[in-house]
This record gives structure tokens, C-alpha cells and sequence, in this order.
């Protein structure tokens, strides 16, 4: 006799979609040649514990470690440099992209004149065309224009953070309550006052959280513009790898690792103050 | 003239008609006070002449300026003479008192001045004067989230004040105060606006406080001015007409309801 079966109805479902993950994945596998079975080969194993065991004993002699504070300093100087002229991009961008200022959205319902939204276009098409283009990608360029060293990696930066920073702005400008600038646009006052005065007051802190964690983010990305010769602690780590000066690339890893946790820290605070 | 309105009309984006048929002018000096039940137009009447909304028909002047015939940059200078307050004032949460109030005349001031005073106030005794008049002084280096909605009422009047402009339009300014701080704050304002020759409008839900601070009254039903007289020449009934629906509301299962039931202003 057929027994009342306890079944989930969603199992049959689930199932089908695992399978179908796994049949989605194959093609992925063979496309990247992805085999984990090099890993154990005995050769490759042995290659990369021999190169694993040159991390220790770390490199601390003073030629090296006045080396590396260099670069360290290199590096926040790369990402701080880089993140001004970011802002000195974004913020006029953010101001011509958003809507929030818009005179003519006061007497047409909230939604600015077609003239008016087709001249945001342009702006926010260069913001696109900024940040689409990866970091590491501008940096290639800037190293073949300007050489080698920190300048190419602080303009990249500048480049493709200034187009995501001012998209994101622009963005935080149209998501605070639009009232205050209203009123005050209304008041007759000039656009920028208006901003300054209705805009800015609430949208600073989300500003400033977003971009402390950007910093974050420019001084692991100046890490890896190193590279490419960029300068900085990257391209330290690139040199000690070429002369497999393993202790030293473990130094340096350490020291990157801490300055992360820095900058880390250093937006959790901000953000715990100011959010 | 310093307001006059022909057949003006407003009908918003969904269709629905605000105002209709208005016919007004006031003169330099005059102190008008307009009443009216929710949702009758009175608040978009005050945007249509802080030429904040832009009227369907009619023909509307301001200051002697048509403001929908000037270009954009004309319109904002007519614009700082014209001062507008809100019923809650839209101060950002994080500014300063003395921010808030300065920020009155942002119209009159040059960008480098304004975005100076931002960093520095620039002119402490006129807000603290201003501030004073509504004994607010104390306040001054408050944050506006930490005042109640009475006090927020009475900043945004501060800082019209200190906007010195020839029009002021206060869109229900004493609505969160209680009845004998409202009365002061409305003789305040009527003093100070009278004394610097200022035209005022003001739209009132306390049809006694219109009635005694105010020499003229507008009563404003569904769109459209039911009357406009000296508070003196206004009668009961013209006022139970004006309120109609509130009456309907006082009293339960009335027997009069089908035809009055289609009296119902929307909200």
C-alpha cells in the first residue's frame, strides 16, 4: 500500500538546480584549464615549498628596512596624492551630473527640463568612460607616457577614482532630502550656496566614510599598480620576487598587511563617529 | 501692487485641479491673512506666489515683475525678495542655528561670501538680533535637531526676517506653538512687518488668530476665494461655509449627509 510520504516538495527543485550549477561549471573548468592535480605534483610542490621557505628568516638588516619604510611612505603618498586629484575631478563632475540642483525640476514636478537632463549626459558618460577603464589598465599607459615611478600610479589612481567617486557622489547628493536646497534655491540663491548650505550638511558623512574607504582601496591598488612600475611598495615586492629574495617579499607582505589594518581601522572610526 | 493674480489656475501633473478662478491683489504694506479647510490650496496659493509653482492660466505679478516671463537668472534675483516660510521649516538636521538663519540671505550675498559665512558666521549680532525678536537667542549655536517643532517654526521666521524681503509668504507659521506663544510669535511677525513696511500673507488654520492679528482675511474653499473682507465684516455664516466639512464632522450621523457628503474636499 502507498504510505502518506514525507517529502519536501522544494527538493526536487533544488536538486535540478545543483545539476544544472555543476553543467554551467564544466565548460568553466575546461575554458580556464583549471586541474588542481599540478598542485601536487611532486616537482611543482617541491618548487613552491622552496619558494615558500625562502619567506623565512624575514629580511630586517637597516639597508632593506630604511628601503621599505621608503616605499611604505611611497605608497600612502601614491594613494593620499591620488585620491586630491580625485576629488578635485569628482567633486565638480558630481555637482554637473546629479539632478539635485536642478532649477527647472522645481516647476516641472520634480523632474528637470529635457535640455537640462540631456547636458548630464556628456558628464556622466565621462564618468563612465573613467572608471570602466581598470586602474592597472591607466597605469600601463601613464608608465609608457611619463615612465617609470609613483607619478604614473597617482594618476591612474586620480583617473579612475575620480570617476567613481563622482558618480557615487552624485548619487549621494540626489538620495539626501532635497528640501532644504529647495527652499533655498527658491529663496534666490545661487546653486553652489544652495548646495553648501542644503545639500552638503547632510550628505558629508556619507561623503566622508565613502571616501576614506576609497583610500583603502587606492592603497591596495597603488600595491598592485607597483607592478607595473608604478612605484611604490608593489614594485618593490616586484623586484625581491624577480631575485627571489623571499625574506624580503615576506617583510614587505607583513608590512602591507598592516597598512591595511590601518586604513581599516582608521574608516571604522571615522564611520563610528560620524555615521 | 505688490501682489496681483488674473484668473490664475493651477491644476498639478496628476490631473488634479489645486486652484481656480483667483482674482487678488494686495497692495505694498498690506497684512492678509488666508484660511481655509485642509486641502483647500492655500499652500500651493503661497508657492504660486513665491513663484515656486508655475500657475496652469492667468496672469500673476510680483514686486511689479511678471516672474514666468523673466529669464532664469532674473527669477532667482526676484526670488530673494520674495520670502518664503515653511509649516515645517526643511533645515538640515547637523546645521547650526546661526547657519540656518544666515543662510536667509544667500539670494543677496556673492558665492566667495556665502561659502565663507560657512565656515565662519559672518554677521553674529544680525542672526542673534533676529533670533532675539523671537526669544530665541539663546539658541543660537544650537543644531536644529535638537529643537522641538515650535522652535524650528520660529528659526525659519528668524531667518525670513533676516532675509529682509519686501514679500513674506508664511505658510502656516504657527502651528506647532502653543495658543499664546502663537499669538506673540504672529504679533511679532505682524510688528517687525509693519514697522519695516514688509507686505505679508500668511495662511492661518486658527481662524481667531487670523481673525484678531490680521485687517484683511481671505477664505479659501476648493480652489477658489469664497471671500475677502476685513476680519469685522466677516460673518458666522460665511465662516460655518468656509468650514463646512468640519462642521459635517462634529456632528455624527447627521441627517444631511447626501448632499453634503459631495462637499468634500480632498486632501
Amino acid at each position: 500500500m502507498l504510505k502518506p510520504v514525507l517529502r519536501d516538495p522544494a527538493a526536487l527543485p533544488r536538486l535540478a538546480l545543483t545539476l544544472l550549477a555543476l553543467l554551467l561549471l564544466w565548460p568553466g573548468l575546461r575554458l580556464s584549464e583549471l586541474n588542481l592535480a599540478v598542485l601536487v605534483e611532486r616537482d611543482n610542490a617541491a618548487n613552491m615549498g622552496h619558494f615558500v621557505a625562502g619567506f623565512w628568516p624575514l629580511a630586517h638588516d637597516r639597508e632593506f628596512l630604511q628601503l621599505l619604510g621608503r616605499s611604505i611612505l611611497e605608497t600612502l603618498a601614491i594613494a593620499t596624492a591620488g585620491m586630491a586629484l580625485a576629488l578635485l575631478l569628482a567633486l565638480p563632475a558630481a555637482l554637473l551630473a546629479s539632478r539635485a540642483l536642478s532649477l527647472s525640476a522645481m516647476h516641472h514636478g520634480g523632474r528637470p527640463a529635457w535640455w537640462a537632463q540631456a547636458g548630464r549626459w556628456p558628464v556622466r558618460g565621462l564618468l563612465i568612460v573613467l572608471r570602466s577603464v581598470p586602474e592597472i589598465v591607466w597605469a600601463l599607459l601613464f608608465v609608457r607616457a611619463v615612465g617609470l615611478g609613483p607619478t604614473a600610479g597617482v594618476l591612474a589612481i586620480a583617473i579612475t577614482y575620480g570617476g567613481m567617486l563622482g558618480k557615487v557622489y552624485a548619487e549621494i547628493f540626489e538620495s539626501v532630502d532635497p528640501r532644504p536646497s529647495r527652499a533655498l534655491l527658491m529663496a534666490g540663491s545661487p546653486r553652489l550656496a544652495a548646495f553648501a548650505y542644503g545639500v552638503l550638511p547632510n550628505a558629508a558623512a556619507e561623503m566622508l566614510s565613502y571616501t576614506v574607504y576609497r583610500w583603502e582601496c587606492a592603497i591596495r591598488a597603488s600595491v598592485v599598480m607597483g607592478f607595473v612600475g608604478a612605484g611604490g611598495l608593489g614594485q618593490q615586492i616586484d623586484l625581491s620576487l624577480r631575485l627571489f629574495a623571499g625574506g624580503e617579499v615576506a617583510s614587505m607582505l607583513l608590512c602591507f598587511l598592516a597598512l591595511v589594518l590601518l586604513a581599516d581601522q582608521l574608516s571604522r572610526l571615522l564611520r563610528a563617529r560620524l555615521l | 501692487m505688490s501682489v496681483s493674480l488674473s484668473g490664475v489656475g493651477l491644476t498639478h501633473a496628476n490631473g488634479q485641479v489645486a486652484l481656480s478662478g483667483i482674482d487678488l491683489q494686495v497692495k505694498t504694506g498690506e497684512r492678509v491673512a488666508i484660511i481655509g479647510p485642509s486641502g483647500a490650496g492655500k499652500t500651493s496659493l503661497l508657492r504660486l506666489l513665491a513663484s515656486n509653482l508655475r500657475p496652469s492660466t492667468g496672469r500673476i505679478s510680483l514686486l511689479e515683475q511678471q516672474p514666468w516671463q523673466l529669464g532664469a537668472r532674473q527669477r532667482q534675483q526676484l526670488r530673494a525678495r520674495i520670502g518664503l516660510t515653511h509649516q515645517a521649516p526643511p533645515l538640515p538636521p547637523r546645521q547650526r542655528v546661526v547657519t540656518a538663519v544666515l543662510a536667509g540671505k544667500l539670494g543677496q550675498w556673492s558665492l566667495a561670501k556665502s561659502l565663507l559665512n560657512l565656515l565662519h558666521p559672518l554677521d553674529l549680532p544680525g542672526a542673534q538680533a533676529a533670533l532675539a525678536r523671537l526669544d530665541l537667542a539663546d539658541k543660537l549655536f544650537e543644531r536644529c535637531d535638537q529643537l522641538s517643532g515650535g522652535q524650528l517654526q520660529r528659526v525659519g521666521i528668524a531667518r525670513v526676517l533676516y532675509q529682509a524681503p519686501e514679500l513674506i509668504l508664511a505658510d502656516e507659521p504657527v502651528s506647532a506653538m502653543d495658543p499664546v506663544l502663537a499669538g506673540h510669535t504672529l504679533s511679532v511677525l505682524n510688528e517687525e512687518v509693519s514697522r519695516r513696511g514688509m507686505t505679508l500673507l500668511a495662511s492661518l488654520h486658527a481662524v481667531e488668530l487670523a481673525l484678531a492679528h490680521f485687517p484683511r482675511i481671505i477664505g479659501v474653499r476648493e480652489g477658489r476665494v469664497l471671500f475677502d473682507l476685513p476680519p469685522a465684516a466677516i460673518s458666522r455664516e460665511q465662516l460655518e461655509a468656509l468650514y463646512a466639512n468640519e462642521q459635517l464632522q462634529a456632528l455624527p450621523a447627521a441627517p444631511l449627509t447626501a448632499q453634503h457628503s459631495l462637499q468634500i474636499p480632498r486632501c
